[in-house]
């Protein structure tokens, strides 16, 4: 069936605890996203078979809809006389997902190429294995034996380089022989990206210890990076391999019209499909249980990560080992004993399930998802780098600066939008918390952009994309983004209660004017679809983006919460002795939680 | 949603527990069907390849990879002790000799002509697997492991370290809601699966360990106590690795707080007998708990199978644990399910459930706040 034919679609997401269904129908005034159903993922023991929980998810969609879907475990296809589909789309992430180790010769190259490869394809990453690691021969090869990766991504060498190195790696993985994770029965897939010349030993080396199959360099040269065939790749196998390896999955992919994505690789879709069609910079995060993942488009770089163990449930007790209990306790805004949190964050841990009833525990929480999302960010930031190794010129002031700012790709004064999604961000009881998190997570500087996707349909747009890519994109701006507003940041910090800058603007006729004071947080109505442009005078020394002393004039986007005007600079500091009355002053600007 | 509320924990006086014993790697079933096992039984052995280690040849002895095979005293196969030289040079001068020696007793794996590194791989490492419980063997996978079952009590707590143990049962304290001191464990519990109320605290696990106690069990420990027991904060809960001991079994949560009443009077009643024990827990998909099964050897049961999995819903009169502050670990009955979504303190929508205490009183709390237990 032609793209165009499409009327009615239904989508799945296959999460590793809850299986997401949504139903997109085309009226008269395009695509838009009308019933969603969901049911528990049905990959584990007892049920073992991934369709039990679709048929379930799609159940509860005909119940709600009151539209006839199935017909007994068969979905209806093409739709007619207001029953069934014209076709059915899938993603997953259950069984966790695609977990993969990756290989390079140096860790910093290719070994990093090798990363954004594999990430970019959906991947989690379990380990970079690098001639230059650092690690001993004997630990590397315990280290392989040791994970059991459902891939292999094995790069190296620019074409006409090395070759010994890259054999040395194939050696590593020949003595290691590693069994892949799902189904003991085939070999275990190793995908090659590195140098050509190599091609040979390589294949002789891990002939008849593991499935072998060809792409070009994922670095042909050091000036430039070619992952395209590598991830494309990689889906192939992981459709092939590990998906037909889990429990059900092949009854699901005679079900699908077109070929089911990793979940990440979804959201990866639609996040480049709408920074392309809309011309921005954006950065996107996924804050799930168990995982945190990262998507950012600058210009024509995309760049995913994932932090396999930053969550806010099951991965919810890592976020405070990593993060450390002082940095969770700075967003608390008020006295809490240290010990009673450690056990509070434990209790959540175990019980992954629950949900905050409590206003103080809700703020504990969303305390907690500021850190995972900062961190995740960080993570981010480390990956999202211009390609080492390359000989570049430099300014004076970037020469000075050797730092992680010299190489990041993440340019915060030239985003435009950052979306999030994720439960505690999605279904944060008030949009205003919702922005509170990612602003204090993500520090934008200057004029950025806030939304959250409404329901959490984004992996479901993001494979719809690849079969209709106009219809994924008006039901993402119609019903999936909802926008939260706008904030505008100055940059660094100035003298506490020093003039920060002021503000103006019109709105619904009227003037609008302020000043904001270094530290402080002030909060704007700006109406979801309203504009305005505001004109912004930096105080002493202020750099709102532009510069120090920099006047800027700026059109911002309203939404469900309005205008944030952030005087706190950056990196935005709590004040350790007033922190309760700081927090809650800054709360109250939003209105973020009720008295 | 289907399921909105957190299935609860087994606590079962009467069950068929069958635990399958499955080797990593394909080995040798070492009991045969039927026969009767006691836990720490070996049932099945392997030996899993030894570790390799690498000899960098050709950068000991400065020559080019592809002339490696003529400076080799070894070839692929051949057996070396550690230090034996393995390859040489053979200069007019004796002096300027060089050699490259093996790095472990193992055999030669690979020599490759190409990167000129040289694979040593060691001894087999022998695995063996116990039964773990007492029981009978009642399924045997020939290379591949068994399975053994027994009748007995069967007991899952919600978080707990530390890998299998087996023991005697003993009480300690005075009932669910004691905290107990390190002067109340005494040398005689030694090797045993110690009961012990609402919390153990570090120093009573520093005097278990030392006293040489299997497995406490316990309703409630500190996180802090957790990180001083481990020395490092745990971030995600996989555990059941660790080398500690005793082993540590939380039935309710971190914090003080009284074990359930049905889980303290059944691991109570079995005061003497013989147990086994496992703290490895797992919360993802396809959750594993820490559980203690107190068998009764020769009697085969008609129970219910405790693996199986219980995802029967709420109805009112079915009793609840709450699992969230406020009210974390109270115990109550279901007084009414009401239908649609009902804003808590937190202002989140969430579908709810009345609960009713013993003194009378009542509240309303989210679904995905309280468990099911048996009462």
């Amino acid at each position: 069936m032609k793209p165009q034919d499409l009327n009615v679609i239904v989508a799945t997401d296959c999460g590793s605890t809850t299986t997401k269904a949504i139903l997109i129908e085309r009226a008269d005034d395009g695509y838009r996203q009308t019933f969603r159903g969901e049911a528990p993922t049905t990959v584990e023991a007892p049920f073992e078979d991934v369709t039990r929980g679709v048929l379930n998810a799609l159940t509860e969609l005909e119940e709600l809809s009151g539209r006839r879907i199935l017909d007994g475990e068969r979905i209806i296809t093409p739709s007619r006389d207001g029953e069934g589909v014209d076709i059915y789309i899938s993603t997953s992430s259950a069984g966790g997902g695609l977990q993969m180790m990756v290989a390079g010769v140096v860790k910093s190259m290719t070994g990093e190429s090798a990363q954004r490869a594999a990430l970019g394809a959906g991947a989690i990453v379990m380990d970079v294995l690098a001639s230059n690691d650092q690690r001993p021969p004997h630990e590397k090869i315990e280290r392989i034996r040791t994970l059991r990766p459902d891939m292999v991504l094995l790069s190296g060498g620019t074409d006409g380089g090395t070759v010994t190195h890259v054999v040395e790696l194939a050696e590593f993985l020949a003595a290691a022989n590693p069994r892949p994770r799902l189904g003991s029965t085939y070999q275990l897939p190793v995908v090659y990206a590195g140098n050509r010349d190599a091609r040979e030993p390589v294949a002789e080396t891990l002939k008849g210890k593991a499935e072998l199959h060809f792409t070009e360099n994922l670095r042909p040269v050091l000036e430039r990076e070619n992952l395209a065939p590598a991830r494309e790749e990689i889906h192939e196998l992981f459709l092939k391999h590990v998906m037909a390896q889990a429990p059900g999955y092949k009854k699901l992919m005679e079900w699908v019209g077109a070929p089911i994505m990793p979940t990440p690789a979804a959201v990866g879709e639609i996040m480049q499909t709408i920074a392309r069609r809309q011309g921005i910079n954006l950065v996107g995060v996924d804050i799930g249980g168990a995982t945190t993942d990262v998507f950012s488009v600058f210009g024509e770089g995309f760049n995913r990560t994932v932090s396999a163990n930053l969550g806010m449930s099951y991965s919810v007790s890592n976020v405070l080992a990593e993060a450390g209990l002082p940095n969770i306790l700075r967003w608390v805004p008020f006295d809490l004993d240290e010990a009673e949190l450690r056990d509070r964050i434990k209790n959540k841990m175990i019980r992954p399930t629950t949900i905050p009833h409590t206003l103080e525990d809700l703020k504990i929480e969303q305390a907690i998802a500021r850190e995972a999302l900062r961190l995740a960010f960080v993570q981010h930031k480390q990956l999202a780098v211009s390609l080492t190794g390359v000989q570049r010129t430099r300014t004076v002031s970037e020469a000075f600066d050797e730092s992680l700012a010299g190489l990041t790709l993440i340019d915060m004064r030239t985003l435009d939008l950052i979306v999030g999604s994720g439960g505690v961000l999605s279904h944060a009881p008030r949009r205003a918390q919702a922005m509170l998190m990612m602003i204090d997570a993500f520090q934008p500087e200057g004029v950025t952009r806030l939304a959250v996707d409404s329901i959490f349909m984004m992996p479901h747009l993001g494979v719809l994309s690849q079969v209709h890519e106009a219809a994924a994109e008006e039901v993402f701006v119609r019903d999936c983004m909802i926008n939260l507003g706008t904030c505008v940041s100055a940059v660094n910090r100035g003298k506490a209660g020093a003039k920060c800058f002021d503000y103006a603007f019109e709105a619904d006729g009227e003037q609008r004017q302020g000043t904001v004071k270094v530290g402080e947080l002030k909060f704007e109505p700006l109406g979801e679809g309203q504009t305005a442009t505001v004109r912004l005078e930096p105080g002493r020394g202020i750099d709102l983006g532009e510069g120090k002393g920099r006047e800027i004039e700026a059109e911002v986007l309203g939404g469900v919460v309005g205008l944030v005007f952030d005087g706190r600079g950056r990196p935005i500091a709590v004040p350790d002795k007033e922190r309760s009355s700081v927090l809650t002053q800054w709360a109250q600007a939003l209105d973020a939680y009720p008295a | 949603m289907a399921h909105s509320y957190t299935p609860g924990l087994r606590v079962t006086a009467h069950a068929t527990i069958r635990k399958e014993r499955r080797l990593p790697i394909a080995g040798h079933v070492v009991v045969e069907q039927g026969a009767a096992v006691r836990a720490e039984d070996e049932v099945a052995r392997a030996e899993l390849p030894g570790d390799v280690d690498t000899v960098n040849v050709v950068n000991q002895l400065g020559i080019p990879p592809g002339e490696l095979a003529s400076y080799m005293l070894k070839k692929q196969g051949d057996a070396v002790a550690r230090d034996e030289v393995v390859a040489e040079t053979r200069p007019w001068l004796k002096w300027f000799k060089s050699a490259a020696r093996s790095p472990l007793d193992g055999t030669i794996e690979t020599i490759s002509p190409i990167t000129g590194q040289v694979m040593v791989r060691g001894a087999p490492r022998p695995v063996t697997v116990r039964a773990y419980i007492d029981g009978t063997v009642v399924e045997m996978e020939e290379r591949e492991g068994v399975v053994i079952e027994t009748t007995g009590a069967f007991v899952q707590g919600i978080f707990g370290v530390g890998g299998e143990t087996s023991g005697e049962v003993a009480v300690v304290g005075d009932g669910p809601d004691a905290v107990i001191g390190p002067d109340d464990l005494t040398d005689d519990l030694a090797g045993k699966i110690v009961i012990a109320g609402a919390l153990i605290t570090s120093d009573v696990y520093e005097r278990a360990s030392g006293i040489g106690l299997a497995a406490l069990v316990c309703g409630g420990f500190h996180d802090r106590d957790l990180r001083r027991l481990l020395g490092y904060d745990l971030g995600v809960a996989i555990t059941g690795h660790e080398a500690i001991q005793p082993i540590l079994i939380m039935t309710e949560g971190f914090g003080r707080i009284a074990m359930a009443a049905a889980t303290y009077e059944l691991l109570a009643s079995h005061a003497g007998q013989r147990a086994s024990a496992n703290g490895a827990t797992q919360i993802r998909a396809g959750v594993l708990r820490p559980e203690i099964i107190i068998p009764r050897v020769g009697e085969r049961g008609t129970a219910e199978v405790a693996d199986a999995v219980v995802m029967a819903g709420l109805t009112p009169g079915s009793h609840i644990r709450i699992i969230r502050e406020p009210g974390f670990g109270r115990l109550g009955v279901v007084k009414s399910l009401p239908t649609g979504i009902q804003a808590v303190e937190s202002e989140a929508q969430v579908r709810v459930v009345e609960v009713e205490f013993a003194d009378g009183t009542s509240s309303i709390v989210p679904r995905a706040n309280v468990e099911a237990i048996e009462s």
